[in-house]
């Protein structure tokens, strides 16, 4: 018997996708561990979206001071592990964003638990299945620690739906914050309008044969026309041709879009690791023989100065019939 | 100043994985330095040497510490190779170990030789669990700088200003020296770790990590590569993750190459039905 308490990461009074889904992965491990699902809120600011979160969780607790404004592993892991003890947790899970996956194995430093990262699957209390090397396997593992800490991949779990009836909301104290000595210094913000790479269900990709970050800008009109998410190869990224936050693959971002265009990427292993959860895979380069055609569902041997014209061309003639 | 540097051999990313008995096959395997280990000794020669001299400062120390089966000596010998000082490596079956008995390991050897900062690869890239730095971190009470992209020493010598990738852009986080950092992929980027010796314009050459040299090879034969075991730090207790299984996806069904780009247009919008 023990509860599970889900980190939810939140943008004003909105939770964001990726708590859905790990609200979605706390239900099933709440199950297994006989317990509740206890939503947890940390920030400056984190009341505001309590109300959001109880539609969701049976039990909030927010935790919200102004020494929070900023997200430091350092002042944020004291406060995971101290509401995880205070409430009985037994499993606590953050969903395997940049920040769970920098908090996470904190906390579970601090809690002496054992953790799982990346988790595609629960198979009972202490039994998760991963992938491992760069996805080309699964390892099914059991963690024997008092607790376990667990990040979930958002791409294998489907955000919840809303309770019939709404949790209760209750806030805990900070404590007295100690960064070590850490600060926040800024943050340089990619701003876009699309929607966010990890939930996506179109992405719109580009690899090193793009060339350059200006011959994006056809491939940034296919994924407005669909409303698509922009997504890279490390060799673009590393090349500066696009943001960095764009990269897909073993040590980017893990999609699992229904549609996934790689335009002029080979398909490396690491890459692939990012992105062959996607449902319909569609590949585009000129040479026929890159392993990006192993996994893609359709593919086009043409070069993209001349195929990706003509693809927004012909998908604007079928929205036009619809 | 005096960097720890731990490793990981693992198994070449580029074999296929096969599997027996239920779990990777790793005869004749052949292994490599992980990945993202070479990138953070890259990561702290930079911190240590004048780049455009290609000479290292007076004064610092570039430690190695490795947890691995007896032949794993190999790997740490071409940390050596690449201008690493000296090695400590704890020998080790891979069955024996958990990432909570690694982070047992490195604060026993932190505690022995009190470096001034930890640099680590994020992740191995066989494992992918991306946990052993921040776990350490929160078990000194350091604090930490993960999935670094960039790294500026102060002028005091005192701080660490890092550029880590977080999702929506670049975070720029500065923690105090006694810290753990961990490097992300383009911390090996030409500019991307500036040490205010090194000249603010030197553009390091080539991609990723330095091979070793000739030269580096020949010295890392006659440096010192200590031994110890996970009883020397306390850590020989049995691991609290137990792999119980391995299992290789399915592979995805045959794709097709179509023809053109309206029927292509035509396939996605009737037969797979995503437009």
């Amino acid at each position: 018997m023990g509860n599970v308490l889900a980190l939810c990461e939140f943008s004003g009074a909105q939770l964001k996708s990726s708590a859905l889904s790990n609200l979605a992965f706390a239900r099933l491990a709440a199950a297994a561990h006989g317990g509740d699902v206890v939503a947890l809120l940390v920030g400056a600011g984190a009341a505001a979206a309590g109300p959001e979160a109880a539609r969701f969780a049976p039990k909030v607790v927010v935790v919200d001071d102004p020494g929070l404004a900023h997200y430091l592993a350092e002042t944020f892991a004291p406060i995971v592990a101290e509401v995880a003890r205070a409430q009985g947790a037994t499993l606590i899970s953050a969903t395997a964003t940049a920040l769970g996956k920098d908090l996470a194995p904190r906390v579970a430093g601090l809690l002496d638990a054992g953790m799982a990262s990346d988790v595609a699957k629960l198979d009972g209390k202490d039994t998760f299945i991963r992938p491992i090397l760069a996805g080309n396997a699964y390892s099914k593992i059991q963690i024997t620690t008092p607790v376990i800490v667990v990040t979930p991949r958002q791409s294998e779990f489907e955000a919840a739906a809303a309770l019939a009836a709404p949790g209760q909301v209750s806030t805990a104290p900070a404590g007295a914050l100690d960064a070590l000595g850490a600060e926040f210094v800024k943050l340089d913000a990619q701003k876009s309008d699309r929607p966010d790479l990890s939930d996506a269900k179109v992405v719109v990709a580009g690899g090193r044969g793009m060339k350059s970050g200006e011959n994006f800008k056809v491939l940034e009109q296919l994924a407005d026309l669909l409303g698509a998410a922009m997504g890279a190869s490390r060799a673009a990224t590393d090349a500066g041709m696009v943001p960095a936050d764009w990269q897909v693959g073993q040590t980017g971002k893990i999609v699992a879009p229904n549609l996934y265009f790689a335009v002029a990427i080979s398909g490396a292993i690491q890459h692939l690791a990012g992105m062959k959860g996607s449902k319909t895979i569609v590949a585009i380069n000129k040479n026929k023989d890159e392993p990006i055609f192993q996994v893609a569902d359709y593919g086009i041997v043409a070069e993209w100065e001349k195929a990706i014209p003509e693809l927004i061309s012909e998908i604007k003639k079928l929205q036009a019939t619809r | 100043m005096k960097i720890l540097v731990p490793v990981k051999r693992v198994p070449d990313p580029t074999q296929k994985a096969k599997i027996k008995d239920g779990h990777i096959d790793l005869t004749g395997a052949s292994w490599i330095v992980n990945t993202f280990d070479e990138y953070a000794i890259e990561t702290a020669l930079r911190l240590l040497e004048n780049g455009a001299e290609n000479a290292r400062i007076p004064g610092g120390e570039l430690v190695v510490v490795s947890l691995g089966p007896a032949d794993a000596a190999k790997e740490i010998r071409t940390c050596l190779a690449m201008g690493a000082d000296r090695a400590i490596h704890v020998v080790c079956n891979d069955a024996e170990i958990d990432a909570l008995t690694v982070v047992k390991v490195l604060q026993g050897v932190i505690a022995a030789e009190h470096p001034d900062v930890v640099v680590m690869g994020k992740q191995a890239v066989d494992g992918d669990a991306n946990q052993v730095g921040q776990m350490l971190a929160a078990k000194l009470g350091w604090p930490q700088a993960t999935f670094a992209a960039s790294i500026e020493l102060s002028s005091d010598k005192a701080a660490l200003t890092v550029g880590r990738e977080v999702d929506g852009g670049v975070e720029y986080k500065k923690v105090p020296l006694r810290s753990v950092v961990t490097v992300d992929l383009r911390i090996v980027a030409p500019t991307a770790v500036k040490n205010g010796v090194t000249p603010a314009s030197h553009k390091y050459a080539g991609e990723g990590a330095r091979l070793p040299s000739l030269k580096g090879i020949m010295a890392a034969k006659k440096k010192p590569l200590a031994q110890a075991t996970l009883a020397d730090y306390g850590a020989a207790t049995p691991p609290v993750i137990k792999e119980q299984s391995v299992t290789l996806p399915p592979p995805r069904a045959a794709g097709q190459i179509v023809a053109d780009i309206p029927t292509l247009v035509k396939k996605l919008a009737d037969e797979a039905k995503v437009l």
